[in-house]
C-alpha cells in the first residue's frame, strides 16, 4: 500500500485554512501545460517515448529547486486504490489516475510531488505543473507555478510555437497553458437560489465552473470549482487577475446572501444547520453525500459564527478524508459501501469531538 | 432512511420548511422531491467546452481539401483531429497551421500568444538529455513515414553518438 507519509506536507498543505477568505474559499490551483520537444503528445505516443519523458523529468529535478525533497510516484504501478487515494487528495487527475472509462491507464503515468506544488507526467499533455495554495491565494500560487516553469523549462525542451506559445494536445489549452482555479464554497448563494444566476454570469465574463472533481463532476456539498476558460491571447497575469477580481465579487455576493438569511430567516437558519451539526456528531451510518451536505451546513454556520471553536482546518480536512479510499486507508483493508458509510460517520464523530466542542 | 412519501426510494433530499409557524424537517427521495418542486441539484450542466470546440473543429475543417494531410513526424491527419480533439505532436500545429490559426481564432478569441515568452534550453543542455533512444525513435517514425533522407540523416547521427 502507498504510504502517504512519503509525501512532502502529505500533499495536503493547502489545508491549513490559512489563506485569504478561507471559510469560504478552500483553495487555490494553478496548472500549466507542457509538452517536451521531440516527443509526440501523449495520446499518441508509445510506453516507450513515455518512459522516456519521464525519465528526462527524473533527470531534471536535482537542477530544479521547487522540487528539492519531492517524490516521484509511478500512478500505472499502482493499485487501484491507491490512485483513487491520490485523485481523492487532488494530487492527480481522474486521467492520470486511470479512473475513466474512456481513458484506460497509461503506461508511464506518474507524478512528481513537492512542497505545495506538483508535475503530473503523461496526463493529456506529458507535463502538467501545478501549484496549489489554502484560501484565495492567487498571486503566490501563480507564482510558484511560475518558479517551476522556468526552472523545469531551463533543463528541458518544451514545445514551443513563436505565434501559438507553449504548444499542447488540446488546441482549448494552447498558449499559456494556464488554468487557474479557485474552489469556493457557496451555500448562501445556492439557499437564496443565486447560485445558477452568478455561474451563468461566470460564462459571459470568459470564466467556467465545474464541480469538487473537475470537469464533468457536480456541485457536491456546494463547492464549485471557478477558472478560467480561454489560454490564450492574455498573459498569465491578465488571466489570473481577471479571475481574482471576479472571485472576490463572488465572495461579496455570497457573503451579502449569507447576511439576507441570517437577517430574514434566523430560526430556520440556525435550526438547519444545527440540525447538520447534530446529524454529524451523533450518525452512525453516513453516505457520503450525506456528510457532504451537511458539512456545508456546518462549514456556513461556522463562517456565521454560529458554531464557535470548531476550526476550518478541520472541515477542509473532513472533506478529504469521508472520501471512501481514504476511510479505507484508515481502516488498512477495502470497505464496503455500507462498512464505509459506518467508517465515515466514526471518523467524523471523532473529528467533531477532538474540537471543542461548540454545544458545551 | 426511506423517503416519506412513497416509502419506497431512499430519502437524500432533506429539506427544512415552514408549516403553519412550525419548522418541519422532510426526507425525500429525488423524485417525490422533484415533484413537490424543491429543486436538488444544481442542474446546469457543465458547459460541454470540448463539444462546442470540436464542433467548431468540424465546421473549420470540413470544406479543407486536405483531409489527408499527413503530419511529418506523427502522421496525423486532419481527420484524426476531427475524431479526437486532440493533435499528435508539436509539429502538428506547423502542418496544420492555417486551419488551425482559424481553429485557434474561433476558439480562444485570438490566434497570437501574448503570454510569457520562451527561450529553449542552451545546446549543450540539450544535447546532454537528447538520448540515443530518442533518435532510434524518430528514426522509426521516418522510416514508417517513408521519409528515408530524414532516416538516413538521423542514422549518421546515431552512429555519431554512438
Amino acid at each position: 500500500m502507498l504510504d502517504l507519509t512519503l509525501l512532502p506536507d502529505g500533499g495536503m498543505g493547502w489545508l491549513d485554512g490559512s489563506g485569504e477568505d478561507a471559510d469560504i474559499v478552500l483553495s487555490t490551483r494553478i496548472r500549466l501545460a507542457r509538452n517536451v520537444e521531440g516527443f509526440a503528445f501523449t495520446g499518441r505516443s508509445r510506453e516507450g517515448e513515455r518512459l522516456r519523458v519521464l525519465q528526462q523529468v527524473r533527470d531534471a529535478m536535482p537542477q530544479v529547486p521547487s522540487l528539492q525533497g519531492g517524490v516521484v510516484l509511478r500512478v500505472d504501478e499502482l493499485a487501484p486504490s491507491d490512485r483513487q487515494l491520490l485523485h481523492e487528495r487532488h494530487l492527480v487527475s481522474k486521467e492520470l489516475a486511470g479512473l475513466e472509462q474512456a481513458q484506460p491507464l497509461r503506461g508511464g503515468a506518474a507524478v512528481v510531488l513537492g512542497e505545495g506544488v506538483g508535475v503530473m507526467v503523461n496526463e493529456e499533455d506529458h507535463l502538467r505543473l501545478q501549484a496549489l495554495r489554502g484560501g484565495l491565494q492567487v498571486g503566490p500560487t501563480l507564482a510558484a507555478v511560475d518558479r517551476l516553469d522556468r526552472e523545469l523549462g531551463a533543463r528541458l525542451p518544451y514545445a514551443w510555437h513563436d505565434d501559438f506559445g507553449f504548444l499542447t494536445a488540446c488546441p482549448t489549452n494552447t498558449g499559456t497553458g494556464m488554468r487557474a482555479s479557485v474552489l469556493i464554497h457557496l451555500p448562501g448563494l445556492r439557499l437564496t437560489r443565486e447560485l445558477e444566476k452568478v455561474l451563468a454570469s461566470l460564462q459571459t465574463m470568459g470564466l467556467t465552473h465545474r464541480g469538487l472533481y473537475g470537469e464533468g463532476s457536480d456541485v457536491i456539498g456546494n463547492f464549485v470549482q471557478i477558472s478560467n476558460q480561454n489560454t490564450l491571447g492574455r498573459s498569465e497575469e491578465e488571466l489570473s487577475d481577471h479571475l481574482l477580481r471576479v472571485v472576490r465579487h463572488v465572495i461579496q455576493r455570497e457573503r451579502e446572501a449569507r447576511r439576507v438569511l441570517w437577517r430574514d430567516a434566523t430560526h430556520i437558519l440556525e435550526d438547519k444547520l444545527w440540525r447538520s451539526y447534530g446529524t454529524l456528531r451523533f450518525a452512525r451510518s453516513l453516505t457520503f453525500e450525506e456528510a457532504m451536505s451537511h458539512l456545508s451546513n456546518v462549514r456556513l454556520a461556522v463562517g456565521l459564527n454560529l458554531i464557535t471553536g470548531l476550526s476550518v482546518y478541520t472541515l477542509n480536512k473532513l472533506l478529504i478524508f469521508c472520501q471512501s479510499a481514504h476511510l479505507a486507508y484508515a481502516e488498512g483493508r477495502a470497505l464496503t459501501e455500507s462498512e464505509a458509510d459506518v467508517a465515515r460517520a466514526r471518523y467524523v464523530r471523532q473529528a467533531l469531538e477532538a474540537d471543542a466542542d461548540p454545544v458545551a | 432512511m426511506l423517503c416519506e412519501v412513497c416509502r419506497e426510494r431512499e430519502a437524500s433530499v432533506h429539506v427544512t420548511q415552514m408549516q403553519e409557524g412550525d419548522v418541519a424537517l422532510r426526507h425525500l427521495c429525488p423524485a417525490c422531491a422533484a415533484e413537490r418542486g424543491i429543486e436538488t441539484t444544481v442542474t446546469t450542466p457543465p458547459k460541454n467546452v470540448l463539444g462546442e470546440f470540436l464542433q467548431a473543429a468540424q465546421q473549420q475543417l470540413a470544406s479543407t481539401p486536405a483531409e489527408t494531410t499527413r503530419c511529418t513526424y506523427c502522421g496525423m491527419t486532419l481527420r484524426d483531429f476531427r475524431a479526437t480533439g486532440r493533435l499528435g505532436c508539436s509539429r502538428c500545429y506547423a502542418t496544420f497551421e492555417g486551419s488551425l490559426r482559424d481553429l485557434l481564432r474561433r476558439v480562444q478569441g485570438s490566434a497570437k500568444h501574448v503570454g510569457r515568452r520562451y527561450v529553449p534550453p542552451a545546446a549543450d543542455v540539450l544535447e546532454r538529455a537528447t538520448t540515443i533512444g530518442e533518435l532510434r525513435d524518430r528514426l522509426r517514425r521516418a522510416i514508417a513515414n517513408e521519409e528515408f533522407e530524414v532516416a538516413a540523416t538521423l542514422r549518421d547521427q546515431i552512429r555519431d553518438v554512438e
